[in-house]
């Protein structure tokens, strides 16, 4: 798409203009700013494209078709439950979209789980009996988690109280007394003179 | 309580750099075992070859012995594979259990670079693995008499990792009732 010459006045050749030279240059740059627009467009266009595709993207996942379930109530649980599990080979993706061969064995672990009726704590808690609560991606709230939970509310909690109470000090610097009348009247000819002592 | 205001923050400071330090020197690879002073999970394994005998939980009684996970296709068993020689040269029970591995490649490559462990068993589908919470290969689970399991080496026995720490727990556990 060429967007330059159309741009050009038609009425350009039939009367000349005083400076051919101005002329000249006012019809580049007028070209160069329409060619600056198409492409900021064409980048808008491009950013919008970008941005639609992130929005429709699907979480990557690594689950095989023969590894799915036939029930797909199951197969849900089974893939929500997955995305709680973590992955021991790339510890910090979960087994539901690590292609790790162990990832596999713990995808199909679950499912198999489930399938005999296990509820999906009773699934979860077999799988941390084997590797503890590492594999938990959300760690539970236990006494050496607590820090973990609680901290980041703990240290705001100390920050405010902190602040609160630089703020009352701060505030308890006594007020000045207020002025007595002989200082009044002082203020009073200190107003109505200039700096030369005239009044 | 205005020392207090500015100590407090201070003191959470500390904490809070000793915690990041302590969690930025540990190797999240190296997780603790579950299995610690528990007996091992049950589990009967075939051999490599059929008929060949495997090995089953109730082998691991009489005498303290080491179950290695490994496999063909694991680079670091191969750094492990001479000092495991040594070790069955010494005469210390070795059980392998070659982890999601094919037996054809488990035996030749017992057969090619020698073959240290005085039974072995398949472990294809990795569940058995699962269940000793098994990440990766090598690992190795020191087992007392009793069928418990007292530690975990994770990643290959080095003649260090051997000297100073797998052999004197060896000692102790064949001088224990």
């Amino acid at each position: 798409m060429s967007g330059g010459p159309s741009t050009t006045p038609a009425s350009a050749g039939t009367v000349p203009p005083p400076d051919r030279r101005s002329e000249r240059s006012g019809r580049r740059s007028v070209q160069f700013l329409t060619k600056l627009r198409v492409a900021a467009g064409r980048r808008l266009v491009g950013r919008l494209a970008a941005l639609s595709l992130a929005l429709l993207a699907a979480p990557a996942h690594a689950v095989l078709p023969d590894e799915e379930l036939a029930d797909p109530r199951l197969e849900a649980r089974a893939r929500h439950l997955s995305q709680e599990l973590r992955c021991l080979v790339c510890q910090n993706q979960d087994i539901d979209s690590s292609d790790a061969p162990l990832a596999r064995d713990l995808r199909l672990l679950v499912r198999e789980r489930l399938a005999k009726g296990d509820s999906d704590s009773d699934a979860r808690a077999y799988i941390v009996a084997r590797y503890g609560n590492f594999v938990l991606l959300k760690p539970p709230v236990e006494g050496a988690t607590l820090a973990l939970w609680y901290g980041p509310a703990a240290f705001v909690l100390l920050g405010g109280v902190g602040a609160w109470a630089m703020l009352r000090r701060r505030r308890a610097i006594p007020e000045a007394a207020p002025l007595t009348p002989a200082e009044l009247a002082r203020v009073d000819t200190l107003l109505a003179t200039d700096e030369h002592g005239r009044a | 309580m205005s020392r207090l205001v500015f100590v407090l923050p201070l003191i959470a400071l500390a904490v809070l750099v000793a915690a990041f330090g302590r969690g930025l020197t540990h190797d999240p690879k190296i997780l603790p075992s579950m299995l610690i002073d528990k007996p091992l999970p049950q589990f009967a394994r075939p051999g490599i070859q059929p008929g060949a005998p495997g090995f089953a939980t109730a082998d691991f009684r009489g005498e303290p012995k080491l179950l290695n996970v490994w496999a063909s296709w694991c680079v670091s068993c191969k750094v492990e594979h001479p000092v495991l020689m040594q070790l069955k040269a010494d005469g210390v029970p070795i059980y392998g259990l070659a982890w999601k591995d094919r037996a054809e490649d488990a035996q030749a490559t017992l057969t090619q670079s020698g073959n240290p462990f005085a039974r072995t068993a398949m472990d294809f589908e990795g569940r058995t693995a699962i269940d000793l919470g098994v990440t990766g290969a090598p690992e190795t689970f020191v087992v007392d008499k009793h069928g418990r399991v007292r530690y975990k080496q994770i990643g290959p026995i080095t003649p260090d990792v051997w000297e100073e720490t797998l052999k004197p727990l060896m000692a102790k556990l064949r001088s224990e009732a």
